[in-house]
């Protein structure tokens, strides 16, 4: 526990939100009106009684100093995590405005943030003194020889099926519809082989992309029997690129690297969905080690995932890496303070060392989409029906991708710049440059675009 | 690439970019994948069984040799910068509100019932009204969210505009949703020739669009108002009509006796519309010889007949519509469902100055010609009249007089003056005038007809009037009715109350108990009402002070 000096600033805040509604709501409670008995511990509790349509207002408490992230708790009916109570809460406290004044926790607020803290404490300890998983290994072993055997089975089935494809040709693939790659999809699953699920759907949806499809999809069937050759063959690949492939087929695998400690500055956060499910993906920056990192983070369809993060954030945390060659994947371990504002910004590459990386990133994980970069001094520059970045002092440029394009953070961005140079993060592949984060060219917060 | 199991074909340099031709091998690929190798096997590939494969290891060797060796494209063509706005930062606090205020657009999610959560979007004209005040600039970054509010809602864009300055007109050229901005601005945000320049004036008049000409019509008689007369006139005779409507009635602005003569020669026009619009103006003028002929062709109607037993009006309406006032702008064709003859009249009396009045009957005053009996039911047409002549003209001392004390019993009920033409009338008073009158009928009245007349009081309301209408909310609640029956004044009230009144409100938040004879439920709804109102008086509160420089 340090620093609880520090407040968030309200699109922090209001980046914790599991949805828009929620985050609509929260901002109209985010001031004084319904708030009653607010207040603000050095421990990092806040608390308040917030007056809804019933008779008896609602406890909203939150425990913003613990080192695994804000905790809520809330005497509403709100299914919703953190509720637009907590949000409005949170709201108002970082309002500065006095309605959250210092104080002594009330008894309720304090039970529950104590109950929470030694509950965390004894895990931790748990943790710590148990075996990290018990059970008898030759067990074990016998599953993951079981689960390789179907996967090679999938995998044989699979290429099988492609060299079938290139054999007809294309052009039968236009007809032959969605049903023969979800069918195919489906008996991936079956094999345990969901890497390989997910990119036979994708293989699906090609032919109706537009123009180009033939091109993309002939691009798509390389980079799959490519990936299920690595499978078949994995006996003779280098260890980092044998993990890249187990990561790629979609096996689990623990994030068992050695912890880096380090000032981790939050680039950008953002949702993508599906009817299943949310996956967050958080990329940090650590000031020291110079090394960008992706934290994932998931929640069924409908939940924000538990892990927020509000960009412009740094925090003092150990973070361990997952396996496989060239993988940015890693998970948070042990958080030292909260996460906190800072003044700190990434430095900035041009955009042919950009490209350059990418290009050298695929040496390790021929698979890789794209790669997390930092553009310094580029400005937006509009280039037919599209954009590009441009860089400030050169004459070459990336272009953004389509869906970049097409985004409401894309006008925050040139709105931002307004034809000067500005710094921006964002992940860098061969369709292009897609922006998430930007920094103006004088002092200035970070700008979220996504 | 060690890892690719397949036999590496001989190496190729890489194409300039990812586009780029010159992967004719890749093309081969591609070709060949889409007939099928059944039907074609590319070069270096054994056919037959395994050609499938062959070309899946080549396509895949030449996939990732593509990406790798992707590299960035020429720059387009830059654009040129966004102008500098010199203007202050928002401070820190200010520009979270805003944020806040902008996530709370129509379509930004949420909706529902509205609870006793505050309406963020309808506070945000009075946010942009301050901050503009202040002269603070706008956050880059808040600009797109700054013009689809102001793309949905027309009231609010000048003061969207003012306040996203320089850079959202630089954005608008880029953006074919934010136009509005650029039709807004007259020429494109460029600023208009002032009188030092002469030639760039007489150019932008000759050949600009018609925006920006009414633009600079209308900024250079705010400035100067024979100036702008005189540059109307050198193109007057070869403006379209609509067009001759348009800049006539920029004259408004400025309106004086220099502008007669012209207004006199419009008065001639071949355009029906224009000719009215000129005879209007001229009958604002009470000098004007219009205006002359109007006071005697309505003095000929309109006399105080003594032959009843107390004093009293006679109206003798006009027999014919002569050539002579159609020329002064009289319509001879009364609308379905009235009489020719009291058409007439009542646009004489309109067009008539009111000074005339009191020396025609008998040195009265406004307040005693108004209190005067009408004969043969003409008391209705001859005030009603009045009341438009009294708005045209800007005349407070009449307008009081037709307005009455807002306690008289026929204020608030169906009288010879309207509650639209009331609320005209007040707008000719000083606000506070009008705020006292406002709050006087408040409470005689109540609030059920008051809507329409609190609309034109200057905001914050003034102490007065505020606790007219904090008690008359306090009434309806204990009369027992739903509070959505007050759901307009309400939400005006959220707008338009000073945010000192706060603490009168406090008490009335509790839910109270239920009388016998209220509607169910009712007390629940007030008290959520009010809470609502309490907390968006706070945060209105809290918004000015976030924007006041520290």
């Amino acid at each position: 526990m340090t620093e609880q000096g520090v407040r968030w600033t309200a699109e922090q805040v209001l980046a914790l939100a599991p949805d828009t509604a929620s985050r609509k709501a929260g901002s109209k409670l985010g001031a004084a009106g319904p708030w009653s008995e607010a207040g603000s511990s050095d421990e990092g509790t806040v608390w308040g009684l917030c007056r809804g349509s019933g008779s008896k207002p609602y406890r909203t408490v939150i425990d913003v100093a613990d080192s695994t992230g804000p905790a809520y708790k809330c005497s509403c009916p709100s299914r919703k995590f953190p509720c637009k109570h907590a949000l409005g809460l949170l709201l108002l406290w970082a309002g500065e405005d006095g309605s959250v004044p210092r104080g002594q926790a009330p008894d309720w607020a304090e039970e529950w943030t104590e109950g929470r803290r030694k509950r965390a404490d004894d895990k931790r300890a748990a943790d710590a003194a148990g075996s990290p998983s018990p059970g008898d290994p030759e067990a074990a072993r016998r599953r993951a020889e079981r689960r390789a055997e179907w996967i090679t089975a999938g995998a044989t089935e699979l290429e099988q099926r492609l060299a079938d494809l290139l054999r007809s040709g294309l052009a039968s693939a236009e007809q032959a519809g969605y049903g023969l790659w979800e069918e195919t999809a489906a008996r991936m699953v079956d094999a345990q082989a969901p890497g390989l699920a997910a990119r036979v759907r994708e293989l699906g949806a090609i032919p109706s992309s537009g123009p180009g499809w033939p091109v993309r999809l002939l691009e798509e069937c390389a980079l799959l029997h490519l990936l299920d050759q690595g499978w078949l063959r994995r006996e003779g690949l280098p260890d980092g690129l044998a993990a890249t492939v187990r990561s790629r087929i979609g096996l689990p695998a623990s994030a068992d690297g050695p912890p880096v400690r380090d000032q981790w500055l939050v680039l950008a956060q953002y949702d993508t969905a599906d009817s299943r499910l949310t996956t967050r993906r958080v990329w940090l920056y650590g000031a020291g080690s110079g090394r960008t990192v992706l934290l994932l983070s998931y929640g069924a369809a409908g939940r924000a995932p538990e892990l927020a993060l509000p960009v412009g954030l740094a925090l003092d945390a150990e973070v361990s890496a997952y396996p496989g060659a060239g993988q940015a994947r890693a998970a948070l371990g042990e958080r030292f303070a909260p996460a906190a504002p800072t003044e700190f910004r990434p430095p900035g590459v041009d955009v042919a060392r950009a490209v350059a990386e990418y290009g050298e990133a695929l040496r390790d994980d021929p698979w890789l989409e794209s790669r997390p970069v930092t553009l310094g001094r580029v400005v937006p520059v509009p280039d037919g029906e599209g954009w590009q970045l441009a860089d400030a002092d050169g004459e070459l440029a990336l272009p953004l991708t389509p869906a970049a394009g097409s985004r409401a953070g894309l006008w925050r961005l040139i709105a931002l710049s307004g034809g000067a140079p500005v710094t921006v993060f964002g992940e860098c592949g061969h369709l292009g440059f897609s922006p998430l984060t930007a920094w103006p060219q004088g002092p200035g917060e970070a700008v979220t675009l996504c | 690439m060690t890892s690719a199991p397949t036999p590496v074909p001989a190496p190729v340099p890489a194409p300039a970019s990812a586009q780029a031709p010159g992967g004719s091998r890749w093309e081969e690929l591609v070709t060949a994948a889409l007939l099928g190798t059944a039907r074609r096997v590319p070069t270096g590939v054994p056919a037959g069984r395994d050609a499938p494969t062959a070309l899946l290891d080549a396509a895949a060797v030449e996939t990732v040799r593509r990406r790798a060796g992707m590299r960035a494209g020429r720059a387009a063509a830059r654009i040129e910068p966004a102008a500098r706005d010199p203007r202050p930062a928002l401070p820190p606090a200010a520009a979270r509100r805003l944020t806040m205020l902008l996530a709370d657009r129509p379509g930004a999610g949420g909706g529902g019932r509205r609870g006793t959560a505050p309406d963020l979007m309808e506070l945000l004209p009075q946010w942009l009204t301050t901050a503009n005040g202040h002269g603070y600039a706008a956050p880059p970054q808040a600009l797109p969210a700054l013009l689809d509010a102001a793309r949905g809602r027309t009231d609010l864009r000048p003061a969207v505009l003012a306040f996203a300055g320089p850079r959202a007109l630089w954005l608008a050229r880029l953006n074919t949703d934010w136009r509005f901005a650029l039709r807004a601005a007259p020429g494109g945000g460029a600023a208009l020739p002032g009188p030092e320049e002469p030639e760039r004036m007489r150019e932008l008049w000759e050949e600009g669009l018609f925006a920006e000409r009414v633009a600079l019509l209308s900024a250079v008689r705010a400035r100067d108002a024979a100036a702008a007369r005189d540059l109307l006139s050198t193109t007057w005779a070869s403006e379209r009509a609509e067009d001759r409507l348009m800049f006539l009635d920029s004259l408004r602005t400025g309106l004086c006796g220099e502008d007669e003569p012209f207004l006199e020669r419009a008065l001639a026009d071949r355009s029906r519309n224009v000719r009215s619009t000129a005879a209007e103006l001229l009958s604002a003028l009470p000098g004007s010889a219009l205006a002359g002929r109007m006071a005697e062709r309505a003095g000929a109607c309109v006399a105080v007949d003594h032959t009843y037993g107390t004093p009293t009006i006679a109206v003798e309406t006009p027999h014919e519509c002569d050539p002579g006032m159609e020329r002064d702008g009289v319509v001879a064709k009364a609308p379905a469902g009235r009489g020719e003859r009291s058409w007439w009249l009542g646009q004489l009396v309109e067009a008539t100055p009111l000074g005339t009045w009191p020396g025609r009957l008998g040195g009265r005053t406004p307040e005693e010609i108004v209190a005067l009996p009408v004969a043969d039911d003409w008391r209705d047409e001859l005030h009603a009249a009045w009341c438009r002549a009294a708005v045209r003209q800007r005349d407070p001392s009449w307008s009081r007089a037709l307005l009455g004390t807002p306690a008289a019993p026929e204020a608030g009920g169906p009288g010879a003056v309207s509650l639209a033409e009331r609320a005209k009338l007040l707008s000719t008073l000083e606000a506070p005038e009008r705020a006292g009158w406002v709050a006087g009928f408040i409470a005689v009245h109540g609030l059920s007809e008051a809507f329409q007349l609190l609309g034109v009081c200057a905001v914050p309301w003034t102490g007065p009037l505020g606790g007219a209408v904090v008690d008359a909310l306090n009434i309806a609640r204990d009369a027992g009715s739903y509070p959505w029956s007050f759901s307009g004044v309400m939400g005006l009230a959220e707008r338009c109350l000073d945010p000192a009144e706060a603490v009168r409100l406090e008490a009335l938040t509790a839910v109270p108990d239920e009388a016998e004879d209220a509607a169910p439920g009712a007390g629940g709804y007030w008290s959520e009402s009010f809470q609502r109102l309490l907390t968006t008086l706070r945060l209105r509160a809290t918004m000015q002070s976030e924007l006041t420089p520290s």
